[in-house]
C-alpha cells in the first residue's frame, strides 16, 4: 500500500526529523498560551473525558452482555421473531447501538476541537494583552 | 456431494473474472500513480464515499467472508463475538488513537514509534511486529484461497490451491501490481458486500427468514416453557435436514457458552456449573483481544491519512463503521442457514469442513432454480477471490516494506544503493510470499476465523499498549515502551503458537504427524483447562501486562522521557487549526515506485 511504502520511503530521507523545531516557522514564541502547560492540560482532558465517556458506553454493553449471560440466561433466551434475544442484541442491534456512540463521539469531539481553538486565541490575545 | 464429480463452469467463470479485474486494475492503478505524492494527491481528490470503501474493503478478509460464516455454524452463539467485535473495534480506534495520530502525521506504527520516542532503535523493534502479526494473518488467508480453490475444482489437493493463489499474488506485487490502490480497495468492498448480501436475500427467500431459520434450534428454555414455536412454523417453510452426530446439539449451539468457550472445560472432563465460569472467561478475554487488536493492526491505520483534513477523516470512519457493520450482519446468516440445510460440512474437517459453508450454501438452490443456484455460489467464489487477495496483498506490500526498507536498508545494509534495496523488495516479496504459503499449507485444519482471532490478540498485546499509552501518558518512555511491546507480544505469539501446535497435533491427517511432538501438551492442557483457556486468549493477561509494564519501566526511567515531549504531546492533541502539526510528508520522489 503507497502509504505505507510512502511512509517507509519518506522516512529514509534525512530531511524528515521527528524533533520539532520550536515552530520555527513562524516567529518562535513559545511563551505564548498555545504552547503552555495549561493548555495542554486541559486540551487532554476535555478530550480523554469525551473518549471515556464514549467508551464507557460502549464497553457497559460489550461486557455487561455476556454477564448478563451468564446471570440471567432465561431472560436472554427468550424468543424475539425466533431469534432469542441475546442473539438479537448480538447479531443484529448491536451495529446500531455502536454508529450512535460513534456519530456523537464524532460530533462532540468536532465541537471540542472548535472550542479549543478559539480559547487557544482568546488566550493568546489575553496573554499579549 | 453430487458436485463433486464435475465442477461448475459457472463458478469458474465469476472467480476468474474477479481475479483478472483485480490484477488488471492493480497494474493499471499502479501505472499511473508513479510516486508517492502521487498517491496522496489522488487520495485526496477521492470522496468520503469512496474512501470509506477503501477502507472497508482492505479491512474485510476471508476471516469476515467465509470464516465468520464458518464459525457460527460450528460453534454458535459465541462466534457471533467476532463480527461484532471486528465492527465495534474501529471504535476504539476512532476514540482513543485514530485522531491523535493523524494529527502526529506518522503513516505507520514504526514511524510513530520512532517519532516519539526520537529514536530509530525503537523503530527497528516495533518492525518486527509487523512481521509476526502478519504472518499470523496471512496464514488465515491461505487457507481461505486453498479451501475456495479447493471447492472450484473437485479433488484439487489443499495446498496446490495455496500455492497458487499465493504465487500469483506474489508475483504480482513482486511486479508492482495491486499497491493497495484506493480505487481497486474499494471495488473490492462492494464485490464482497454484493456477494455476501445477493445469495442472503435468495437464500431467505427460499428457505424463510434469518429469525425462522434460528427458532429451529430450540434451546432448554424453549424445551421447559413449550409454547411450540417449531410447530408453527408455517407450511412451506422446508424442515432442516438431520444433524450428524459431530454436530454440537441445539442448546449448546444457540446459548452462550457454548462449545467454542467450553472446549477446554469439556476436555478436563468438567460439569457444565463447573465450566460456565470458565467460559466467561474465554469471552471476555475474546472480547479484549478483538477490540484492542483491530486499534493496533498495522495495516488499518494507515489510510486514515488519505483523507484531506480531520473533518473528512472522522466522517470516512463514521462511513467505515457503517460499511462493515451492515456486512457483518450477513456471514452469520449463511452459518445459521448451513446448520439446518448443509449439516453433512460438520463431519468433514479441513478444507472441506464448514469454512467453505459460504460457497456451497447458494449451490442448495441449484435443484429448484436451476442455474440461478450456480450463479450464486460463482458470486460468493467471487467474494471470497476479492477477500483473501486483497487482504494478503495488503499484507505482502506492508510487510515486504518492512522487511526490504527496515530490515535490510536500514538494519543490514545502511549503505545500499536505492536501485539495489528495489531488487530487494521483489525478492523479499518472493521470500515472504513464499514463507506464506508453507505456514498456509501447514493450517489446514484450524479454523480461518480462529486464526485472524489470534492475530488480533498479538497485536492486542503489543501495538494497542505502545499507541494507547503514548497517545496518552506523556512519562513513557522508549524503554518503557519497547519492554512492555515486546513482552506482551512475545508471550501473546508464543502461546498463540503454543496452542495451534498442539492442536494441529490432534489432526488425523498428515499434519498429527509432522506436529505430534506436541500431543503431550493436549495430555496437560486436559489437566490444566485454565491455563489452556488462557493460552488460546491470551488477551486478558498479555495486554494488562504489557501496560503494566510500561508503567513501571517508564517510572523507573524516568529521565529519559523525550525533552520536548509537551511539544510533542500538543501535536498529538491540538486541533490541526492551530497550525502546530509538523508536516510530516513532504514532495519526494519516492523509491521502489
Amino acid at each position: 500500500m503507497p502509504p505505507k511504502s510512502a511512509g517507509f520511503h519518506l522516512a529514509e530521507s534525512p530531511r524528515v526529523c521527528y524533533t520539532f523545531p520550536p515552530m520555527s516557522h513562524q516567529n518562535p514564541d513559545h511563551d505564548d498560551f498555545i504552547h503552555s502547560e495549561e493548555f495542554l492540560h486541559h486540551l487532554m482532558r476535555r478530550q480523554l473525558r469525551l473518549s471515556i465517556a464514549c467508551a464507557a458506553a460502549f464497553l457497559i454493553l460489550l461486557f455487561g452482555l455476556p454477564l448478563a449471560n451468564y446471570f440471567a440466561p432465561e431472560l436472554m433466551a427468550l424468543r424475539v421473531g425466533g431469534f432469542t434475544l441475546t442473539w438479537l442484541i448480538l447479531g443484529v442491534l448491536f451495529f446500531p447501538f455502536v454508529w450512535i456512540i460513534a456519530r456523537i463521539f464524532i460530533t462532540r469531539s468536532m465541537a471540542l476541537e472548535e472550542a479549543e481553538v478559539l480559547l487557544a486565541a482568546e488566550g493568546n490575545a489575553k496573554r499579549k494583552a | 456431494m453430487p458436485e463433486a464429480a464435475s465442477f461448475d463452469y459457472w463458478i469458474l467463470a465469476f472467480s476468474a473474472i474477479t481475479v483478472i479485474v483485480t490484477i488488471w486494475m492493480g497494474f493499471r492503478s499502479a501505472k499511473t500513480s508513479k510516486s508517492a505524492s502521487d498517491f496522496f494527491v489522488a487520495g485526496r481528490s477521492v470522496s468520503v464515499g469512496w474512501n470509506a470503501s477503501a477502507i472497508s474493503g482492505e479491512y474485510l478478509s476471508a476471516a469476515s467472508f467465509m470464516g465468520i460464516a464458518g464459525m457460527v455454524m460450528l460453534s454458535g452463539y459465541d462466534a457471533l463475538w467476532y463480527p461484532v467485535c471486528y465492527a465495534c473495534g474501529y471504535l476504539f480506534l476512532l476514540l482513543f488513537i485514530a485522531g491523535p495520530l493523524r494529527r502526529f502525521g506518522a503513516y505507520t506504527i514504526p514511524d510513530f514509534a520512532e517519532g516519539r520516542y526520537d529514536s530509530p532503535v525503537f523503530r527497528k523493534i516495533a518492525v518486527c511486529f509487523v512481521l509476526f502479526i502478519g504472518f499470523f494473518y496471512t496464514m488465515p488467508q491461505m487457507k481461505g484461497a486453498g479451501t475456495t480453490l479447493a471447492y472450484i475444482f473437485p479433488g484439487l489437493p489443499y495446498w496446490v490451491g495455496v500455492a497458487v493463489v499465493g504465487a500469483v499474488i506474489t508475483l504480482n506485487v513482486a511486479l508492482g501490481g495491486m499497491k493497495g490502490i484506493t480505487l481497486v480497495q474499494a471495488v473490492q468492498y462492494w464485490i464482497k458486500m454484493f456477494a455476501i448480501s445477493v445469495p442472503v436475500f435468495v437464500l431467505l427467500s427460499v428457505y424463510g427468514g434469518y429469525g425462522k431459520n434460528l427458532s429451529l434450534n430450540q434451546s432448554a428454555s424453549d424445551v421447559a416453557s413449550p409454547p411450540a414455536i417449531v410447530q408453527t412454523v408455517e407450511p412451506g417453510t422446508p424442515q432442516r435436514l438431520a444433524l450428524p452426530e459431530k454436530a454440537p446439539s441445539d442448546e449448546s449451539w444457540i446459548a452462550p457458552f457454548g462449545p467454542l468457550t467450553t472446549k477446554a472445560a469439556t476436555a478436563a472432563g468438567l460439569s457444565a456449573e463447573e465450566s460456565k465460569p470458565l467460559s466467561l472467561l474465554y469471552t471476555f478475554s475474546l472480547i479484549v483481544a478483538l477490540v484492542c487488536g483491530t486499534a493496533g493492526l498495522p495495516h488499518i491505520l494507515v489510510r486514515f491519512y488519505t483523507n484531506p483534513d480531520g473533518v473528512a477523516a472522522k466522517k470516512t470512519t463514521m462511513w467505515v463503521m457503517i460499511l462493515i457493520g451492515v456486512f457483518y450482519v450477513f456471514p452469520p446468516i449463511f452459518g445459521v442457514l448451513g446448520r439446518n440445510f448443509l449439516p453433512e460440512l460438520y463431519a468433514a474437517t479441513g478444507s472441506k469442513g464448514p469454512d467453505k459453508v459460504v460457497l456451497e450454501l447458494p449451490i442448495l438452490i441449484r435443484e429448484k432454480y436451476g442455474i440461478l443456484g450456480s450463479i450464486l455460489s460463482g458470486i460468493t467464489c467471487a467474494g471470497a477471490f476479492a477477500a483473501f487477495m486483497s487482504t494478503f496483498s495488503g499484507l505482502l506490500v506492508s510487510m515486504t516494506s518492512a522487511l526490504a526498507h527496515d530490515v535490510y536498508g536500514r538494519m543490514l545494509r545502511p549503505q545500499s544503493t536505492p536501485a539495489q534495496r528495489m531488487a530487494m523488495f521483489k525478492w523479499c516479496a518472493i521470500l515472504i510470499g513464499g514463507v506464506s504459503v508453507i505456514l498456509g499449507a501447514l493450517v489446514e485444519p484450524l479454523e480461518i476465523n480462529f486464526m485472524v482471532g489470534q492475530a488480533f490478540a498479538i497485536a492486542a498485546a503489543s501495538y494497542f499498549p505502545l499507541l494507547f499509552m503514548s497517545v496518552w501518558w506523556r512519562g513513557m518512555t522508549m524503554t518503557g515502551a519497547a519492554t512492555g511491546m515486546l513482552t506482551g507480544g512475545l508471550c501473546a505469539l508464543f502461546s498463540a503458537t503454543l496452542v495451534n501446535a498442539s492442536t494441529l497435533a490432534l489432526d488425523k491427517g498428515p499434519m498429527g504427524k509432522l506436529f505430534s511432538g506436541f500431543s503431550g501438551m493436549n495430555d496437560f492442557w486436559k489437566e490444566h483447562p485454565l491455563l489452556r483457556i488462557l493460552a488460546e486468549q491470551p488477551a486478558i493477561w498479555s495486554v494488562p501486562l504489557a501496560i503494566g509494564l510500561m508503567i513501571v519501566v517508564s517510572k523507573a526511567t524516568k529521565k529519559t522521557v523525550p525533552e520536548n515531549i509537551r511539544m510533542k504531546m500538543l501535536v498529538l492533541h491540538a486541533p490541526e487549526k492551530l497550525g502546530l502539526k509538523q508536516e510530516y510528508i513532504e514532495e519526494q520522489q519516492g523509491m521502489g515506485h
